[in-house]
Parts: C-alpha cells; structure tokens; sequence
C-alpha cells in the first residue's frame, strides 16, 4: 500500500525524476521529514504534491498527524484544491491535536466571510466536521450569519451543520438558539435549503424523543408538500421519511397527503419510491376502506412495487424485504402479482431466496399450478439453502392449498427419490406437517419414507421421522424396531430427537402395550435417570407417573386429538410489523428488526406505530392512558395484540379471538397434551390456562424462528413440530410452574437477548429480581423487578403476579420526582388481562426528562401502580449504574485536569473487599456498565486505573482504583463536583466487580 | 445516516476512505475487508451486520464500494446513492478500475466533500457539479460574482440539473427506444413470464431553458383522446412514422427527476426542461402483447449414462422485411462433458468447455426463418449422486424495432425566450430492440 501511496502521487507529478526505490529505501521516520521539508517549500506547486502525499498516506492508514503544523501552514491559500485537501486532513487529525487544531481557526472565520459562496460554504461545512470543544465555540457567529446567507448555497450547508455541531454539543446549539433559526429554514424560498432543514431537525428531533421539535402542524406539512414538488431526489426522500412521522388529524386530511404523495411513484429513484410507498402505507390506515379513493390507491401501489424488481440487485433485495412486509400487513396489494416473484437462473441467492418467501406468501389456489411447476424446478438447483428452501415451500403449499395437497406430496415422493441427502430430510420434514394437516390421508407413503431412515443425519429430518413413527405405530409393523434402533445412540442425539423419541415410544406403547414394555422402560429410564436435561427429565417424569397411575388418562392425553397447525408461516408478529411498515426503506426493513435492536443509544428506541383506522370505534388520543401514562402518545391498536395471535397460530378453535379475558383453563384442557400432563398427573397444581401466558415484552424481536426453535420448547411432543407457532411459541416453558426446575421465564428472556444484541459486549451489570410489592399488600398484586440498561436504554423489568381471584386490568405505572428525573418513556405495556395465578413480564423503558427531587437514599424511587382495583404504592431501589451512560470515556488530558481542578475535600476513599480479579478482568468487567477505563499505570506492583463514569445528568465521576498483587482488598477514590453521589457510585463498583 | 464510505481493490486494499460520522472508527474499514471482501463463501447479502455498524455494498468490476452506518439509515437511499456516485466518477473518468481511482483520488475526495454533507446526500447532477468541481483549482478566481450565484442557484435551484445560457446553432435531438425483453419459458413452449423493460434515452443539444412534451401511444392517453373526440393535433408531428394507431398499455413507467411527476398523474402528460447531453428520461414496464422476436425449441435426449442429444430450433418471429442481429444462444452442457459435435444450417457454432456451454452464433437473420442446430454430447462416467441442474437454454439478440410495440407519437420543444420553434429542431428517432434474459428451460 505504501507503494501506491507514493505512486499516486508521482502520477500527478508530470515529468518528475522521482523512482519508486527511492521511497523503499526511506525509513518511515525519513518520509515523514522529507515531507515536511516539502511542505515548507516556496513552490506552491511542490507544496500541493507534497499535501496529496501526505492525503494518500492518510487514506491507506499510517499515521501522518505529526505535520499537524505544517499542512496547517498551507491552508492560507488561494489554490480552492489545496484549501480542500488540507480541510479532509483537518478534518481526520484536528481531534488528536486540538489545541494545534485553533490554529486554523482564523482562517476559517476569514473564510466564511469570503465573498464566494462556494468558499463560504466550504468553510462552514468543514467547520462543523472538526469536532474540537474549543473550535465550536468559535464556530457559533459564523454559523449564525450563515444560516441567514444571502446565497441558498450557503444556507443549505450551515442546515446541516446545525446537525453536526448538536451531534458535537446539543446544548450549545439549544443555548444558541440555532434550533428556531432551523425551523425558519422549512419556510425558506429554495427547496433544498428547506430539504436540508427537514434533515437536520429530523435527526435532531431523535434524539429528543419527547421535544416537540418538528412542529408537524398542517402549514408545515403544506409547505413540505410544495418543496416536495421542486427539490433533488434526496431532498425528496428526507421530506417523504419525515413526512411518515406525522399524523394526520383526520380521514380527509390522510387522503389529500395522499393525493400528493402519490405521483413520486413514478421517480426514477427507488428510494424516493419506496419512502412514497411508507407514506401512503401508514396513512392509508386511516381512510375508511368504503371510500372509493381507497381502492384506487391500493391499485396504485402494485406497479412501482413491481418495477423495483427490474432495478439493480442490490435494490431488489432492498424491495423484496419490505415487500415481505408489506405483502403480510396487506395482502390484496401484490396478490395478481405472483409471476413477477419467479426466480430468474442468474439472480444473485439473496434475491432468490427472498422472492422464494414472497411466492409462499402469495401462494392459493388460482395460481398454485404454476407455483408448484415453479418449486419443482428449483429443487434441483445447485444452491443448498435455496435448494432447501424450495422443498420447504412445495409442503406450505401443501398445507395451504387443500386441493393442491395430493400433488404435492407426489412432487415430494419424486424429490426423496433423487436421494440427494439434504432434499430428502428437508422433505421428511415437511412431510410430517402435511401429515399433522391432513391425517389419515397420506400413510401410504410412509414406507418409502422409512426406506431412507438411515440417511437422516440432522436433528430436524430425526425427530420428524421418529414423530411419523410413534404417531403412525399401529400401522407400522416394526415400529419397535425402528425406534429401538434410535434408541441405541439416545445419548449422542440432540434435545430435539430425544424428547421426540420419548414421546413416540410412549405412544406407542399406549397403542401395542404387549410387546413394548421393555422398550418404554428403557427410554424412560435412560430419559429420567441418565439425563441432566431438565426438560427431557420433566417429561420424562410426568409420562412415567402418568403410565403408573392412571393409563387410561395417560391414553387420554398422549393420544389426544391434535390442534390443526396454521397455514401460514414465519409471520411477523403483528405489532412488530406494525411498526416495520412504519420503517419501509429503512435497514429495519431490510433486517426486519426493530431500529432498537440493531441501533445504539437512544436514536430509533421510540417504537412507531401505525395510526389508528377511521371508525375502528376508538379515538386516537384516550385520554385516560394519557393521563396515568403521561407520555403515552401512541394510539391503541386495530389488530390484535400478541396474545390472541398466540391463540391464533395455535388454532385452539375456541371463541373467536378477542381482547377480552381468555376463557377457563377447562375449555382449553383437553385441546392441549401438555398443559394436561400438569394437570392430571400433579393435581395438587393449580390450573394453568397457556392462551395467555406469553410474556409481553416489546423489544423481543421474536421473529422467522429458526428451524430448530420450536420442536425444543415443546413439552408434549404431541404438537409434533408445527412451524406455525414456532413464531409465537418461543416463551411455552414459562408457563411450567416453577416448582418443576424447569428454566424459569428469565432465563429464556436472556437467551432472546443474547439474540437480539448480536455483537454486542455483554451487557450492563443488572441485579436479580426482588419482590417490590407483596400481594398481600396489594389485594393479590405482586410485583417483583430489576433495573437493567440495555444498549443504552434503561429499563425497569418487573414480573407482575395476580395472585388474586379475579383478572386484573388496565395497568398504569407513575414515578414521584426522583433524584435523577426518571420516569416511563412509554405506558406500561401490558395488553392483556392478567387472570388469576397468572405472571407476565414487563419492560418498562425509561428515560430521564421527568421532575427532578433530591431523594434519600439517592436512588430511591418511589412508584404508583394502577389496575382496575386499586392504586399502589410502593419504593425501589435502582442501581445508580444503569445511569452511566455510553460516552462516559473522558480525554485523557481532559481527565488529567479536571482530576487536578476537583478540590479533595470532595475526595472519598472506600475499600472493596474480597475481589479476585486481575486489573484486566476488572477493566472489563467495568466496561460492560459503561465505567471506562482511562488509563492504567504500575507502580510498585501495583495497579492503578483511573476511571471515568458519566452520569445521564451530565455529572462525571472520576475514580482511582488501587489493585495489588495478591490482595484482595482494592482501593478505591472517588472524585466528583457533586460528592453526594460518591456513595451510590462506589455501592455500584462493588456490585459490579462482585457479579 | 451514512457515517463512512470506502473503496477498495480486489484484494481489500482501502484506496478511499471517507468518515462523515464520529461513531464510525477506522476498525470498520477492517471489518468489512475481513467478513465481506475475505469472507470464503459467496455474497450472500448486500447488507451486513458487523457488530452494530451495517455495511451496504456494491461491485463495480473488481472495485468494491461501501457505505457504512450505525443508524437506521434509508436503506433504498444509500445503494440508490451508491449508483450515483459510480456514475458521477464514471461521467468524470471513464471507468471504475483501481488504476482509476488512484489517478483520480484528489477529485473523488472533492467529490465526495461535495455530494455528501454529514452522510446526507445533496445534489448529485454530474451537469451542475461539472461547473465547479473542475480539477483546475484555481478557477475559483476567476469566476465573476455573478458566474458564482449562477453556480449555487443552480446547485440548489429547482432546475438543478440544467445550467442556463447553453447556445447551439443547430438545435437537435435523439431520442433512442432502447427495450430488453425478458422471458421465461417452459420446455413445452408456455410463456411463464415475459416482460419487456424499456428505456428512452435522450440527446438533447439544445439552446437555452427549452419546454418539452413528450407522447408516446399510451393506450390511457389514446383511449382518452379518441373518447373525447378531439382533433389530434399531435398526430401532425408524429414522429414515429409508423402505423400510429394501435396503443400499448404501460404498466408502470418512472421518470427521470426532470420530468413534473404531479401533472404526469393528473393529466399524464409528461413535460420536462431537459439536462443538457444525453440521459434516460423515463423507464418503462409492459406485459401485455409483447413480441416476442424469437422462439426457442429444445428437445433434450439422454441416451445411455454417457451420452445426450440436443436438438434446438430456433424461429424468428416478425415482419420479413426486417432483420436482427448479434443472435447467439447458448446451450448448456453438463459439467463432465468430454466431447460435443455440433451440427448446424446457419451461423458458426462452437463447444466451449471453459463456460460449460455451446455457443451458437448467427450474425443476422431475417423475420419468420427457422434454423436449427443438433448437437451430440459424450459424457465421461462420473458417480456424482446429483443430477444434472440443466440450467435454460438463454439466448442474445439485437432487432430494429421495439417489442413492446411503444411508438413515440411526438416530442415538442417550446422556447419562448429565445427564436427558435419547434419546427426548427432536428430530431431523430431509432428503436432498438435486445433480449434481457430470454430462456428457454429444457
């Protein structure tokens, strides 16, 4: 890379003599001198040279930040070129030498007074990239002229950089005033000047969630509409993606937005199509679907859709992943539309395997012929995933389609015959949902499926073949064989296979009791006795007592009449999708996760929602969540919440779904082998009704289940693998009472955390649960919870328990002021009824804009909860360490004098006993709460880290942490301006080290 | 926002690195080189996830571009903008090739300052950006105030993408129908999908700010027109010369930012005031009543484990009188093929075993022939499990008209300030007609 570094430079310069051993020959630290003889030449045209040498360096990675001063030097320059590539080295190094960095700031003032526009701007853009304290203070006159520039050039660039100096200093850009001066820019006569304002206060307004920043009234939508109209496609995308934010205050007004957002269809830019195509997505909820103009606009949509598929691979990924989207909240929109999915021989696989999700989806009954002809054909395609995928996709038509079923199965039988490997466990394990569909249609095949028993090599293909076998014993005549064959390696299989085997020995020997007693005994025993898997033990247990005590419930049971399985599959979970739709365009989209699962700090933590439809009944703002709530501002939900679609994937074919409390545990007893085993084989357990028994926590991404996700959380094997409730499913286990030792709800909500924070350094130290509120306290409520922050979030986690006798509902949460101004981000989502010895997990986001109170202890919270019974209260203590926040690393210098500039009496010295870790540990171990490290020092075999911590107030906390050799006592000194919460923040270095 | 862009070389070389935003470190361009550009298996998404920070990238030849960012960034935007900035580099030095770019890297650094402010795109129009980002440094100086506020008004103006004061003394234009047609079919001859994506390309030399109306047989303008039983006046320019009566149904078409999309959707019209050169003025969709310029026949045989036959016929489909070009089809082989004799009437065919494929060439052929090819495949025993994927048969074509059957009917050219008409202007009209992905699967 050196050599071209050079050589780039050597290109520019005509007729130079300069070879390229020359520059082998030199030392790094020649170079660098040579360099600097060359900037400080007389010759402006060497000095240019000389500056684009020290550019290329740059680019390529070696550190050139020792000519800070002399590339400085050359800034007082007519040359616009060179002024420029000195600026890009400004911009990269000003930071490491901020105080070398001022000196450049003369000539940036100079130059935002220059009478060419071009200059101007290119001073005020530049400026605004130096993110140097010191220089931004400089930097407010000359903004402030700017932003009132004669010249549009000017005032669009000093837009943007009001974002970039609040990103540098939010404080000083509200003290200043910029904000006002920003939202007169909307207003402005060019509408690119009011395109970079909207960007602007749109990033700005994220991350100040509550601020009423961008103003969203009617006036200044019209005036976006009419910029709209006349500005460049990118200006066009940030007035659409802002436009998505607001809501309009009635029907009529949503179809006039409408109106005028619906010729940027037509743009040549698939980004300003695809914001266009978010806009009338979220504002379509709110026309009345009798209106003719709704039809008309659904008729609208298809085409752009379909002509992004004909742009650059790149953006129909991008396209296909929010038509997924978008085909799930609206299906009538693409259903003609099925041919335009077909996958072409030289599409690249991920836009394959995305068209391959859309075809299902849009898969029925007028066009499943050439679907089917489809599938077949790609089965014998070359790429493994793909290849999978489509065999998958012949047996959800199966399943789907009634009629095409017999057809289906035949394509499949075809497939296994190919004995190509992969093919045939993927189609053994669609099978075994057609069977699950369809029973007692398609036995006839089971031979052939048995002829490639020895082939299965993966867990999924295993357990569905086992699952054939024990649901299908008495018509196979060497069952037993079959299964005792699995049964030799039980060890050696996966979770997934042995709970399966277990339960299709039971089965069968429920149906042949004869001849299988010696089998049973033995899986159970080997399940029971030889295994240190709670689940595969629980089970295990609860048949064994349920043989002995009673078999004809036991037959009961086991042999039970299966729910039916949904037809559709890896659906988004309904208000996750709400707010996706929400998010069209965006890489939410394309990751179909929540922006605050891939987005750090607090921009994208405000989860949008869909706005309410007209005449669904209720209006937008209630004012009774508003009022308990304080900030709930987000209108209540058509569709139906997480709990029904629970009751949905599962088919329990019971009421129709509704918000209302879920009928008696009796009703669902029978539909469901597991929740039975509980009840019949333990009858001193309460009833436990499984409709609503999900926790309801938001921030779960809980989506397109992995294969392997759900046939493990299933406890009565007898729900045989349904894809379908892989996707609502996940949280099943929660529902066993506790005193099983089965893996408490906390602990799979922490392996959906793990998901979902994916290259993420584990997070904050957060301490176990405590009982906050005693039911007997709280006529039958009880709460216990945790403080936690995760990705920069803080959330309060609470598990709320009815131990009453009737469903709570109706929940709300308040705070009193408290010291650090905590107080719910949003309502307190709990949006099913809470019946009788029922648990749900809450978390509550918090910010820390409320009233602020000095409280004793410092972080003691008081709070108030509501339901329809009564108001509680009652006090918790947070750990002060979920308010350090994020970008707590001081500058090392800056460390250094504000150390020095504290007074010592504010100085305070504690003892942290009993620790066992090395200084590097520690150091770590810190840093997941966001205490950082600074530096670290030895001296006399000891180590000393200097720490830095900064509190959501704004307040730091310095600390110096004594560590030596052997001794397990460290010491510890805290400094900081407010000594009052010394105290807090040592409990807290304990707590952490100690966990 | 976007937080960094970077270019690289094959190997994952940095040759650009910009950084817009503080939450992007110098490790990200690590990163990316070590999960993407070194990872062993193929692509298998244009978006990667890489410890919070999402990359977005895109290939040009060997060159790889990425955009870098930790927020929820518009998605579409940022490939959207990827293009662009190929095509503003394309339009200032030729190709994308790593040489290139190190040539260049002082203007692409200028470039990058200018099209992108904080990680937000601003005008990108290579027509207004060639007026001051120059490479001649000190330009600057000699602008006149006046040049300067013409630069910026433009830059930012509502005609961003036109400079005025452009003179010609002979005002001209070209307009090019440039449509590929795709399809898809099955062995037995089923149309299992076909479309035709189409693109107007325009050239356009002339003087000053000028209005232009294009029309095109639109089945929706036509229908409206013959209803309401006015004189069609446009009829009188047509410059399509052919049988201008019969209508196409678009079924969605995109346009270029020039054109005023509102009074497309109100009265679909489509006016605009062009760029200066040549540039694509709206894209285009159809599925209904394509031509379809050739059929393809194959019939596949397998003799035996080690031996196929193939027989394909091919039959062009369109006024005699008319002739294509540059046909070539393309005819698979599986991968243990070890000899083929190729057996053809027309054209020159040959077995390349580096591309797993006969390649069968014809340099023209005329409306409504047939020509046919057979071809004997020895394969060598192998006891490879998988069979065969049989890829399709695609073939390559190039033909004088347009399948979707588009005709443009007139394009008007208003310019009231300066003296000259529209009867003034020299227009050209030329439809090209070349296959997308035609297949034929056997």
């Amino acid at each position: 890379m050196q050599e071209w570094a050079n050589q780039l430079c050597e290109n520019r310069q005509f007729g130079s003599k300069m070879t390229d051993s020359k520059y082998f020959t030199t030392t790094k630290k020649g170079e660098i001198f040579e360099l600097k003889a060359e900037l400080n030449s007389d010759k402006k045209e060497k000095k240019k040279e000389a500056v684009k040498k020290v550019i290329a360096s740059m680019t390529v990675g070696k550190d050139v930040s020792a000519l800070f001063p002399d590339v400085v030097n050359c800034m007082q320059t007519d040359n616009l070129e060179l002024k420029k590539l000195v600026y890009l080295y400004l911009m990269n190094y000003a930071k490491s030498q901020p105080d070398m960095a001022i000196m450049a700031v003369n000539t940036f003032v100079k130059d935002c007074e220059d009478p060419n526009p071009l200059i101007r701007a290119l001073a005020v853009r530049t400026m605004g990239c130096i993110r140097v304290d010191k220089i931004t203070e400089y930097l407010c006159e000359p903004l402030r002229k700017c932003l009132k520039d004669e010249d549009p050039y000017v005032r669009k660039t000093a837009a943007v950089c009001v974002a970039k100096l609040h990103d540098i200093n939010a404080q000083l850009v509200e003290d200043q005033g910029f904000l006002d001066t920003l939202k007169d820019l909307i207003s402005d006569s060019n509408p690119m000047v009011v395109a970079n304002a909207v960007a602007a206060l749109s990033e700005i307004a994220e991350s100040h969630p509550n601020s009423n920043l961008l103003d969203l009234n009617p006036q200044t939508i019209n005036k976006l509409l009419t910029a709209l109209n006349e500005c460049t496609e990118w200006g066009q995308i940030f007035i659409l993606d802002c436009l998505a934010n607001y809501t309009p205050r009635d029907d009529r007004e949503s179809q006039s937005i409408c109106e005028r957002v619906t010729p940027r269809l037509s743009h040549a830019n698939s980004a300003v199509v695809l914001s266009a195509v978010k806009v009338l997505m979220k504002f379509m909820e709110m026309l009345p679907k009798d209106l003719d103009y709704y039809g008309t606009l659904l008729k609208k949509l298809a085409p752009p859709l379909v002509t992004l598929l004909s742009a650059e691979p790149e953006l129909q990924y991008v396209a296909l992943r929010n038509i997924n989207l978008i085909v799930q909240r609206r299906p009538e929109i693409m259903k003609h539309e099925m041919k335009v999915f077909f996958v072409k021989y030289n599409d690249p696989i991920y836009v394959k395997l995305e068209k391959l999700d859309i075809m299902i989806r849009l898969a029925s009954q007028a066009n499943i012929a050439q679907v089917l002809a489809e599938l077949k054909e790609y089965a014998t395609e070359v790429d493994v995933d793909f290849v999978r995928k489509a065999v998958r996709a012949i047996g959800r038509c199966a399943i789907k389609v009634e009629q095409s079923a017999e057809r289906c199965v035949s394509t499949l039988l075809d497939l296994i015959q190919t004995k190509v490997n992969y093919v045939v466990q993927e189609a053994i394990v669609v099978i075994k949902d057609i069977f699950r569909k369809y029973p007692n249609k398609y036995e006839s095949v089971i031979a052939t499926l048995c002829e490639n028993l020895d082939s299965l090599d993966e867990p999924e293909a295993r357990a569905a073949m086992i699952w054939i076998v024990g649901e299908y014993a008495e018509r196979i005549d060497n069952a037993d064989e079959l299964l005792e064959s699995f049964l030799e390696g039980f060890h050696d299989e996966s979770t997934q296979v042995q709970l399966q085997l277990l339960t299709a020995i039971v089965k069968l020997f429920l149906k042949k009791p004869t001849e299988t007693q010696e089998l049973v005994q033995q899986v159970l025993s080997l399940a029971t006795q030889d295994s240190d898997n709670p689940d595969l033990r629980d089970r295990g247990y609860i048949y064994w007592r349920l043989l002995s005590t009673d078999p004809v419930a036991a037959k009961e049971v086991v042999l039970a009449e299966k729910p039916l399985i949904s037809e559709e599959t890896d659906l988004i979970e309904p208000t996750l999708l709400e707010e996706l739709i929400c998010h069209i365009g965006t890489l939410a989209s394309v990751y179909h996760k929540p922006p605050s699962a891939f987005v750090e700090g607090s921009r994208g933590v405000q989860h949008k929602r869909l706005p309410c439809s007209a005449g669904s009944g209720e209006s937008v703002d209630s004012p009774e969540t508003s009022s308990t709530a304080g900030v709930s501002d987000a209108p209540p939900a058509v569709i139906p919440s997480q709990g029904d679609l629970l009751g949905d994937l599962l088919n329990l074919d019971l009421t129709p779904t509704t918000t209302g409390p879920p009928p008696p545990a009796v009703s669902t007893g029978m539909q469901l082998g597991a929740m039975d085993l509980l009840g019949g084989g333990l009858d001193s357990l309460p009833p436990v009704p499984l409709r609503t028994d999900t926790p309801q926590s938001p921030q779960i991404p809980n989506q397109s289940p992995s294969p392997t996700d759900y046939s493990t959380s299933e406890l009565g094997g007898d729900l045989g693998g349904n894809p379908a409730i892989g996707a609502g499913f996940g949280a099943a286990p929660a529902a066993m009472p506790a005193s099983f030792g089965a893996p408490g709800s906390g602990g799979l909500d922490d392996l959906f955390d793990l998901g979902s924070g994916v290259g993420m350094p584990m997070g904050a130290y957060s301490p176990p649960k405590s009982v906050w509120l005693q039911a007997m306290k709280a006529k039958g409520l009880e709460i216990s919870g945790t403080f936690a922050r995760r990705a920069g979030v803080i959330q309060m986690e609470m598990t709320l328990t009815n131990k009453a006798m009737s469903v709570m509902t109706d929940f709300a949460i308040q705070f009193n002021r408290n010291s650090f101004g905590l107080s719910p981000a949003g309502p307190l989502q709990v949006l099913t009824p809470l019946s009788p010895n029922q648990s749900i997990e809450v978390a509550l986001p918090l910010n820390t804009s409320g009233p602020v109170m000095k409280m004793d202890p410092l972080n003691n919270l008081q709070v108030a909860v509501k339901n329809n019974i009564d108001v509680f209260y009652f006090s918790c203590q947070y750990p002060i360490s979920m308010l350090f926040v994020e970008d707590g690393k001081m500058e090392r210098q800056i460390f250094l004098a504000t150390w020095k500039d504290i007074p010592n009496e504010n100085e305070s010295q504690f003892q942290i006993k009993d620790c066992h870790l090395s200084s590097d540990a520690v150091s770590n171990k810190l840093q997941g709460s966001n205490i950082f490290t600074i530096a670290k020092r030895t001296v006399d075999g000891q180590d000393m880290l200097y720490l830095s911590v900064k509190l959501t107030n704004g307040i730091w906390v310095l600390a110096e942490l004594r560590i030596q050799a052997g001794n397990p006592n460290y010491t510890i000194s805290l400094k900081c301006r407010a000594p009052e919460v010394s105290q807090c923040v040592f409990q807290s270095y304990e707590a952490v080290l100690k966990n | 926002m976007i937080g960094g862009l970077f270019i690289y070389n094959h190997k994952g070389e940095v040759l650009i690195s910009r950084v817009y935003r503080d939450d992007i470190g110098r490790n990200a361009v690590d990163a990316f080189r070590v999960n993407v550009i070194h990872a062993r298996q193929q692509v298998r998404s244009p978006v990667t996830n890489i410890a919070r920070t999402s990359f977005f990238h895109v290939k040009r030849s060997n060159i790889w571009l990425a955009a870098v960012t930790k927020q929820n960034v518009n998605a579409a935007m940022v490939f959207e903008f990827l293009y662009k900035m190929c095509d503003v580099m394309t339009a200032y030095f030729g190709k994308i090739s790593e040489e290139n770019i190190k040539n260049n890297f002082v203007l692409i650094y200028e470039l990058l300052d200018e099209i992108l402010d904080f990680g937000y795109p601003q005008n990108s129009e290579t027509g207004a950006l060639k007026t001051f980002i120059t490479q001649q440094g000190i330009k600057g100086q000699f602008q006149t105030k006046e040049e300067q506020s013409q630069i910026t008004s433009q830059v930012t103006g509502q005609i961003g993408w036109r400079r005025e004061g452009i003179k010609y003394r002979r005002n001209e234009l070209f307009l090019d129908v440039l449509e590929s047609v795709n399809l898809l079919m099955s062995p037995q001859g089923q149309v299992l999908s076909a479309h035709v994506s189409g693109r107007v390309v325009m050239k356009s030399y002339l003087s000053g700010m000028p209005e232009c109306k294009f029309g095109m047989n639109d089945k929706i303008v036509i229908d409206k027109q013959g209803k309401g039983g006015a004189t069609d006046d446009a009829a009188k320019s047509d410059l399509g010369g052919g049988s201008g009566k019969q209508s196409i149904a678009i079924d969605d078409c995109t346009f270029h930012q020039c054109v005023r999309l509102s009074k497309f959707d109100s009265e679909r019209s489509i006016s605009f005031i062009p760029p200066d050169g040549e540039y694509e003025l709206m894209r285009y969709r159809t599925t209904k009543d394509i031509i379809l310029p050739f059929r393809v026949i194959p019939l596949v045989r397998e003799v035996g484990r080690t031996k196929l036959e193939v027989k394909v016929v091919i039959k062009s489909n369109f006024k005699p009188s008319l002739l294509a070009q540059k046909i070539e089809v393309r005819i698979p082989t599986p991968l243990n093929t070890s000899g083929v004799q190729v057996i053809c009437m027309k054209g020159k065919a040959k077995y390349k075993a580096s591309e797993n494929a006969i390649v069968w060439k014809i340099k023209r052929m005329a409306g409504m022939k047939e020509s046919q090819i057979s071809a004997e495949i020895e394969l060598l025993p192998t006891n490879d499990k998988k069979k065969w994927a049989r890829p399709p048969i695609s073939m390559n074509f190039e033909v004088p008209f347009a399948p979707s059957g588009l005709k443009v009917r007139y394009l008007k050219v208003f310019e009231s300030k300066l003296n000259y008409s529209d009867h003034d202007v020299i227009k050209w009209v030329r439809y090209i007609g070349r296959s997308g992905i035609y297949e034929t699967r056997c």
